[in-house]
């Protein structure tokens, strides 16, 4: 149904699009004008992918249904929006881009037998995929053995670098260090409290914000508590926060939960425009569940803001709202998810082939300059650079963008002094 | 029913027919990658076989069989992750040679507890005996003290919820909720590639065989009257002498061996353990693939395994986003219109028409799937 839908907006798309696209530098930089010949598939596909003279197939691997889909229906748009906007421009060496849509059902293991059918019975020169950590570590065996490549958009732990995966969004130092830096020295905090969700991200995330805050920012931990996934009881918590009085609570609570936490903090009379509170786990979308006036007031470190003021995100956005819905918003995870079908874009142009093991070589240093984040750019270690940046909770549900690094933060997946 | 022979004829024609099926018809007809997905279906099937035995024969509904596949897999998968976790294969981590995930959660030895899984009998034998011990002191706990039924279904599940949250809970000792990933090895050899998983595949389908015959032992055994005698008239066999505890207690061990092995062989065959296969859900999952086959049919547990699996993998292939809905009608229209499951559909009316056909003089005999003495009993529970 959706794909009628699409029919349906491509044309309005297009003109819009053709506009915006004269645009970005990044398409003028092609070396061949657009109306030369698409080049033959023999030469651009040596690895029997799906490519033909007119299309080339590419996997969507995400979970529409189970837990994670109130997450993932966010990459999910995303994804079928850039596909559709680089159909629109003209495809990918002169080859549309078609998609097989798999459901990972919130279940790793699901996600495995996906991603290796998506690679072994329908060839597909790249996946667009995963979420949590969990169903990456699922897929990545799987990539890695079959030769695949995957964009992988969520902010996550570090602590892994592949050849077969683009890791679109950020990794833990790049998403935490600017963060506590501004507000240390924004709030003058020296005590820190941290509160984090059970699995590997949260406790590898709040590992190199202790390092950080006891090395380098020379100031205190005074509590470090983990629940559960899905849990919904954080009155002890909130109690142990009472009473340490901390400078800053340090969040990394995931998914449901938020909306019990901020709502227990501010029945228990936490005042979040008093007490600062930084978040690494809540975009626009958790806010939408959580309610803008449980969480007005605290701040958020991430990259991407869908009340960010540059001219990409201006058509963005909108872009986005017309194929799904004026009400739908726009949150981290789903900004890094639009860049994966782009970069590959961009590599498979500049590789000249479809072939994984040219991309993969050729993906450092492609950049794309119609980041509706503003500018970024693959790193050797297969990482984007970005920016950092924090942003104040409103009673609408969007972020004001309070602070961003001056410079693109380097990715660095496994930080030394860190670990 | 009077032959004490373990398998009569129109039983052995069933597993010759299952075999041909497993063994000849669908790796002929399935390319490498389907035939994995098989063999991952089949680890449930031992899981759906000791229901039968332990639910359908002795009429003891355990809602957390996923605990013991749990069990099994995660012993299997402790040997293979220390194999994939040798010093050059980690040297990127603080402390190589030990697995990954440990060095995540900053332990910087290998603790006590994974050390004997560097030894692959004592795998196999933990594979068993760990699942099996853990049943036997759940069992007599239980039974023992006469608790059955809807209570019992209850505490295994709590069972369930705890053992997930347990392995959540200590991700540096046990991979938390990412589970353990990126199997390689057995031995030295690498079980990822295509010929692997072939060989792998028929090693599970002979495991399966072995599993089926002892299943048919123990039902056509005395054992196994006692315990359907105990399932319709618990009373009346206690009366009767008989330690009632002690035969529940055996047939929720081997159904929680069966489950183990089928846990162990997942692990080969995937490649990856997680704590989503212990928890509550997918317990009664595998509830469901015995009540669809049928729960008193020991083949039709396994066909019905293979059905929801494959109806499961290809809805979800074809319709992303409502594959869910369509799963659920199944189960409902296989429960409203076929009690039995598919074992009864055979019995009910394909066997009697064969039957018909064959000698149409003779009257009618044992028939295949179900056997008549026991389908007619009342459902336990």
């Amino acid at each position: 149904m959706s794909d009628e839908i699409n029919k349906g907006l491509q044309s309005a798309f297009r003109r819009k699009l053709l506009m915006g696209m004269a645009a970005i530098p990044a398409l003028t930089m092609l070396p061949r004008p657009s109306f030369a010949q698409a080049p033959a598939t023999s030469a651009i596909n040596t690895t029997g992918l799906a490519v033909t003279d007119t299309e080339v197939t590419v996997g969507i691997l995400h979970s529409a249904t189970g837990t994670m889909a109130i997450s993932e229906t966010g990459s999910i748009e995303a994804e079928k929006l850039a596909i559709e906007q680089i159909n629109a421009a003209g495809g990918v060496l002169g080859r549309k881009i078609k998609f097989i849509q798999e459901d990972g059902a919130s279940d790793w293991p699901t996600f495995a037998e996906k991603a290796k059918k998506l690679l072994v019975n329908d060839k597909v020169a790249a996946i667009m995929g995963c979420w949590t950590s969990a169903s990456r570590k699922a897929v990545l065996p799987v990539v890695e053995q079959y030769n695949g490549m995957l964009y992988y958009p969520t902010f996550y732990e570090g602590l892994e670098q592949s050849k077969n995966v683009i890791y679109t969004g950020q990794e833990a130092t790049q998403q935490i260090l600017a963060g506590l830096n501004w507000i240390a020295k924004e709030k003058g905090a020296k005590s820190f409290f941290f509160v984090g969700s059970d699995y590997i991200w949260p406790r590898t995330s709040n590992k190199i914000a202790r390092k950080h805050v006891e090395n380098v920012l020379k100031g205190k931990v005074v509590g470090e508590e983990y629940y559960p996934l899905g849990n919904t009881q954080f009155n002890s918590v909130i109690n142990k926060i009472k009473l340490t009085k901390p400078d800053v609570i340090f969040t990394d609570v995931v998914g449901g939960s938020n909306v019990a936490f901020y709502k227990q903090l501010k029945a228990a009379g936490i005042d979040l425009s008093k007490q600062a509170l930084l978040t690494i786990s809540v975009t626009e979308d958790e806010i939408d569940g959580i309610g803008g006036e449980n969480i007005a007031g605290a701040y958020a470190c991430m990259k991407y803001f869908e009340s960010l003021d540059n001219p990409n995100n201006k058509a963005f956005v909108p872009a986005f709202q017309k194929m799904w819905g004026a009400k739908t918003v726009i949150g981290d995870v789903t900004q890094a998810a639009y860049l994966g079908p782009w970069l590959w874009k961009l590599t498979v142009e500049k590789a000249g082939s479809f072939d994984v093991d040219k991309i993969a070589t050729a993906s450092p240093g492609v950049e794309f300059k119609g980041a509706p984040e503003g500018y970024v750019r693959i790193h050797e270690n297969h990482h984007l650079w970005s920016k950092t940046r924090v942003g104040r909770a409103k009673l609408d549900g969007q972020f004001e963008l309070i602070y961003e690094t001056a410079d693109l933060v380097e990715p660095d997946p496994f930080p030394k002094g860190y670990q | 029913m009077t032959d004490n022979r373990f398998v009569n004829r129109s039983e052995l024609i069933g597993i010759l027919l299952l075999a041909v099926f497993l063994v000849v018809i669908l790796p002929l007809c399935l390319d490498v990658f389907r035939l994995n997905l098989v063999a991952k279906y089949l680890t449930y099937a031992f899981v759906a076989l000791g229901l039968v035995i332990c639910w359908g024969y002795g009429g003891i509904l355990s809602l957390g069989q996923g605990v013991f596949f749990g069990l099994g897999g995660y012993c299997m998968a402790m040997f293979l992750k220390l194999e994939a976790s040798s010093v050059e294969n980690t040297k990127i981590q603080s402390t190589p040679g030990i697995p990954d995930f440990m060095d995540w959660n900053q332990i910087t030895s290998l603790p006590l507890f994974w050390k004997p899984f560097h030894s692959l009998s004592f795998t196999i034998a933990a594979v068993i005996l760990v699942p099996g011990i853990f049943a036997l002191i759940i069992g007599a706990a239980m039974f023992k003290r006469r608790v059955g039924g809807t209570y019992f279904a209850i505490i295994t599940q709590a069972v369930a919820a705890i053992l997930t949250i347990l392995i959540v809970g200590q991700q540096g000792y046990t991979g938390g909720i990412n589970g353990m990933t990126d199997l390689r090895t057995l031995k030295g050899w690498d079980i990822r590639p295509d010929h692997a998983k072939i060989v792998l595949y028929f090693f599970e389908v002979g495991c399966l065989f072995v599993c089926i015959f002892i299943a048919q032992f123990i039902r056509h055994s005395k054992l196994g009257r006692i315990l359907v005698a105990m399932r319709d008239k618990e009373d009346r066999v206690r009366f009767s002498g008989y330690s009632v505890a002690n035969f529940k207690i055996f047939a929720f061990c081997v159904a929680a061996i069966f489950a183990a092995i089928g846990g162990a062989m997942f692990a080969l065959n995937v490649g990856f353990m997680s704590p989503s296969f212990v928890g509550i859900v997918p317990s009664i999952e595998m509830v469901i693939y015995t009540a669809v086959g049928g729960r008193l049919s020991i083949l039709g547990a396994v066909y019905g395994t293979l059905l929801v699996n494959f109806a499961k993998t290809s809805l979800s292939e074809s319709f992303p986003e409502l594959w869910l809905f369509g799963l659920g009608g199944l189960f409902i229209a296989v429960v409203l219109a076929f009690p039995n499951g598919l074992a009864g559909i055979w019995g009910d009316y394909v066997h009697p028409r064969i039957d018909r056909l064959i000698n149409s003089s003779k009257p009618k005999s044992g028939d295949g799937w179900t056997d008549s003495s026991v389908a007619d009993g009342a459902p336990a529970e």
